[in-house]
């Protein structure tokens, strides 16, 4: 490759340390310091689930006991005589912590933030974002929410201890009763992560409709970047409606209004619906760009041009719209009409078919293809599998007269760690190992890479599919403890979770190896000649400081214009 | 190593600013917790002060910059173009924020709740509302007048290039956007109902409060073109600051003729 974009490869760094990283204008830099920071905030939040699984592993309470009556107990719980006063608050602290980290500060930021940051201009031709200092902006934002969410575990809250027990959706009246002032900064917290992503929204928006390299019609875009679009829409949409309704929060915490207060006249379920009508725009706003980044990689590894580009296009589009009409199947047991339970109900199942025409399409690309095995493409087998098996128990909760039985079940909990912790989760891992020799120059161990997916499938799968068994046993969420008949799967689940840790210790393994010992990628197509030929795989690894200051022409990107990988 | 940029897209140096901006809203945010939580071991507004302070620092500081940037011509045609999508793109997500409030509104005074204050009535059962007729409407006028002058000013920079009469259209807008907080804060503090007194208060003080707030940011940005124009910025063809104000006033336009329209004569 002898454009201009790729002389600069090699060459020295001029920028300081403290220029680059905290003061950085560059997409490609940003998209770095949130993929590291949104792994750093994953892991303090996998951490917490460990502590749950420990203490879900066996009936009774071992290790989440009041400190003020037998002090801490974390690790001499091993093995130990039940508590004899277990610390519910301490329980819920860890749901609520693992649920807003997870939802605002690990999956939007890795995938939003990270990957659409460094990979949504270069697909598109652009040298950068349309507003670089907005979108170092938004970084910070990001960060100093994430502090302000750690700030809320370990600051005075409700039952005299510290932290906000109260659920990542902050449901009043629990979350306007409870005590300290935790929940005030989990609820700064959620302000600043919408805020950081709406910024960030509306710097992808204007990118993707300002900045395509000549001749890229919007349906000539790659489906990431189109993913990233949508998803960039959803957000600034859905968001500040979500800030509308937390500021409620808060000013029924502080300044004495009753809105969500029924004996004063207002009106909890008013919570729900707002928080909800946000909510379920954010599980395809988390989703959304993991199809993107499955397209590209399905269509790499079987060797062909993604099957049906335009329903694809379409197809994350009507996921994006129908997100904002349905929300209210999060709330069938609020005491609904039954006309409503219908609308929604319908509305709900209708999602299933984009959805399926994402799938099948997937399917269709590797119909005939010659399918290759490469770490990524068996991150995206198994996205695609499991995405389909909780879209599955998606469509079984849907109808809500089954949702009566398991509303508030493990069966709920197995279906959104489907869709979420083996969809959305493996999305991300499949684009880091798809990118990983673009963005850092060095080569992974195939062979250790492919030990973290078995790992983290094996591991995620036993985790969460005896949660389906217990949730139809009656098995209910959100609780420290459960009766002796629960204990089998539970226990299952729980050495589940802890294969799913060792997994994820593994591939911060893989990860510092290749970037210390890693052989150093020079060719730019390191999937080879079958690559989806997109933009990035233009550029040298990595990519220079700047890149497309010459932009780039419609040869280097057109698969219309281009020789081989049998054209449809 | 210096490249050549072979293209007109706006390339940006590093910046402290949104590092800075990002440091001062932890202080200012973390300063209001400590400030309005009834458990606050700090019960006192300095920590907010200073990190609010240091917020608008920033602010004034990183919108310098981009003067600076517009008048060395770094807003090519296509930059342009990408400030305006961001402009609408902000205000269809503060269009989406009042939707909050709306809603609130709309499911309190449509469903009002069966207990004693409330009274299964909207208003709810002893709450004198104001008379939509009386000082509301003269302050929709004043907030219709000035938008019309806004566009006034619109007007006389891209059709004639005019800025004195630019300037003078704004003073205009100026002066009657706040003149409209002044009514506004009068009517305040006539209520006959508090914010934490009733859902009632609540929803009209959150509601209008909210748009107040945004009446005020509309007329210091329209302000500071005003400043702007009168020392020689905007010409016919640029002037994306003076048009982001114009339309963020339009918005908040907009929004008072629903509020009115909505909380005032059909919910009072």
């Amino acid at each position: 490759m002898a454009d201009a974009s790729t002389h600069a490869a090699g060459e020295h760094d001029e920028r300081g340390f403290f220029t680059r990283w905290f003061m950085s204008t560059n997409h490609k830099d940003i998209g770095i310091l949130y993929l590291l920071t949104a792994g750093l905030l994953g892991l303090i939040s996998v951490a917490f689930t460990v502590y749950m699984r420990m203490e879900l592993m066996q009936p009774g309470v071992q290790f989440m006991c009041d400190p003020l009556v037998e002090g801490a107990r974390f690790f001499s719980g091993m093995g130990a005589e039940d508590c004899s006063s277990p610390n519910g608050h301490l329980w819920n602290v860890m749901i609520t912590g693992h649920g807003i980290l997870m939802m605002f500060f690990v999956v939007i930021p890795a995938l939003f933030g990270g990957f659409g940051n460094y990979f949504m201009p270069l697909m598109i031709g652009a040298p950068d974002m349309a507003f670089p200092r907005l979108n170092n902006l938004s970084y910070w934002m990001f960060v100093i929410g994430g502090a302000l969410a750690l700030a809320s575990v370990v600051s005075p809250g409700g039952n005299g201890q510290n932290g906000s027990g109260i659920g990542w959706v902050l449901y009043a009246p629990l979350s306007t009763s409870e005590g300290g002032y935790s929940t005030d900064l989990a609820i700064f917290a959620v302000h600043v992560s919408g805020a950081s992503s709406i910024l960030g929204a509306i710097n992808i928006i204007t990118t993707f409709l300002n900045m395509r390299a000549p001749g890229m019609t919007l349906f000539k875009v790659p489906l990431f970047a189109w993913s990233i679009l949508i998803t960039g829409v959803l957000i600034l949409l859905a968001l500040p409606v979500l800030a509308g309704a937390i500021t409620m929060l808060l000013t029924d915490r502080n300044f004495g209004t009753a809105f969500f207060q029924a004996e004063y006249g207002g009106d909890p379920i008013l919570y729900q619906h707002l928080l909800w009508f946000f909510g379920h725009p954010e599980v395809y706003i988390v989703i959304v760009p993991a199809f993107g980044i499955i397209s590209h990689v399905v269509a790499t590894f079987s060797k062909k041009p993604i099957f049906g580009y335009l329903p694809m296009v379409w197809a994350m589009i009507a996921i994006g719209a129908l997100g904002f009409v349905v929300w209210a199947h999060h709330m069938y047991t609020v005491g609904m009409s039954t006309s409503q339970q219908a609308y929604f109900m319908m509305a709900t199942m209708v999602i299933a078919v984009p959805t399926g025409v994402k799938i099948f399409s997937w399917i269709a690309t590797m119909w005939g293809g010659s399918v290759e095995f490469r770490t990524p493409m068996l991150w995206a087998f198994g996205f695609i599998f499991l995405f389909t098996a909780g879209g599955v128990t998606g469509v079984v909760l849907s109808q809500a007269a089954v949702d009566r039985a398991y509303h508030d079940t493990y069966y709920v909990v197995a279906h959104f760690h489907y869709v979420m912790s083996l969809g959305a989760v493996f999305g991300i891992f499949a684009g880091i190992y798809y990118w990983f020799t673009k963005m850092s120059g060095r080569e992974y161990s195939e062979r250790w890479a492919n030990v973290h997916f078995w790992m983290m499938f094996v591991g995620a799968n036993i985790t969460f599919f005896p949660q389906h068994f217990l949730g139809r046993q009656g098995m209910p969420r959100r609780y420290i403890d459960y009766p002796e008949q629960f204990a089998l799967w539970n226990f299952v689940s729980s050495m589940g979770a802890f294969i799913s840790f060792a997994s994820f210790l593994l591939f911060l393994g893989v990860m510092a190896h290749a970037l210390m010992y890693g052989r150093r990628v020079t060719e730019p197509k390191y999937w080879g000649e079958g690559t989806d030929p997109t933009l990035e795989w233009t550029l040298s690894n990595p990519p220079p400081e700047h890149t497309f200051e010459i932009l780039p022409t419609r040869d280097q990107w057109d698969e219309s214009l281009m020789e081989g990988r049998g054209h449809h | 190593m210096a490249h050549a940029k072979n293209h007109d897209y706006h390339i940006l140096p590093p910046s402290y600013w949104p590092f800075a901006g990002a440091v001062a809203a932890f202080v200012m945010l973390f300063g209001a917790v400590l400030w309005m939580s009834p458990n606050s071991p700090l019960p006192q507004p300095w920590v907010f002060a200073i990190g609010f302070a240091a917020v608008l620092f920033v602010m004034y500081g990183w919108w310098a910059d981009v003067i600076v940037e517009s008048k060395v011509g770094d807003h090519t045609p296509v930059v342009q173009i990408g400030l305006r999508y961001g402009v609408i793109l902000f205000i269809t997500s503060e269009v989406m924020f009042f939707f909050a409030w709306f809603w609130s509104f709309f499911k309190h005074a449509l469903y009002p709740s069966s207990v004693d204050t409330v009274g299964g009535v909207w208003p709810p059962v002893g709450v004198e509302t104001f008379d939509a007729f009386h000082l509301p409407l003269i302050n929709t006028l004043i907030l219709l007048l000035s938008g019309s002058a806004a566009t006034w000013a619109h007007h006389a920079i891209v059709h004639d290039n005019d800025r004195k009469t630019m300037a003078k259209a704004l003073l205009i807008a100026v002066l009657l956007g706040a003149v409209f907080t002044v009514f506004q804060a009068y009517e305040y503090s006539h209520a006959a109902f508090g914010f934490s007194d009733s859902i009632y208060g609540a929803n009209f003080f959150m509601a209008t409060g909210f748009h107040g707030v945004h009446v005020l940011i509309g007329t210091i940005f329209l302000l500071v073109c005003l400043v702007r124009a009168r020392a020689g910025d905007f010409t016919s063809e640029r002037h994306i600051g003076f048009e982001a104000a114009a339309w963020y006033w339009h918005f908040v336009d907009v929004v008072w003729l629903f509020l009115f329209a909505a909380v005032y004569i059909w919910g009072g």
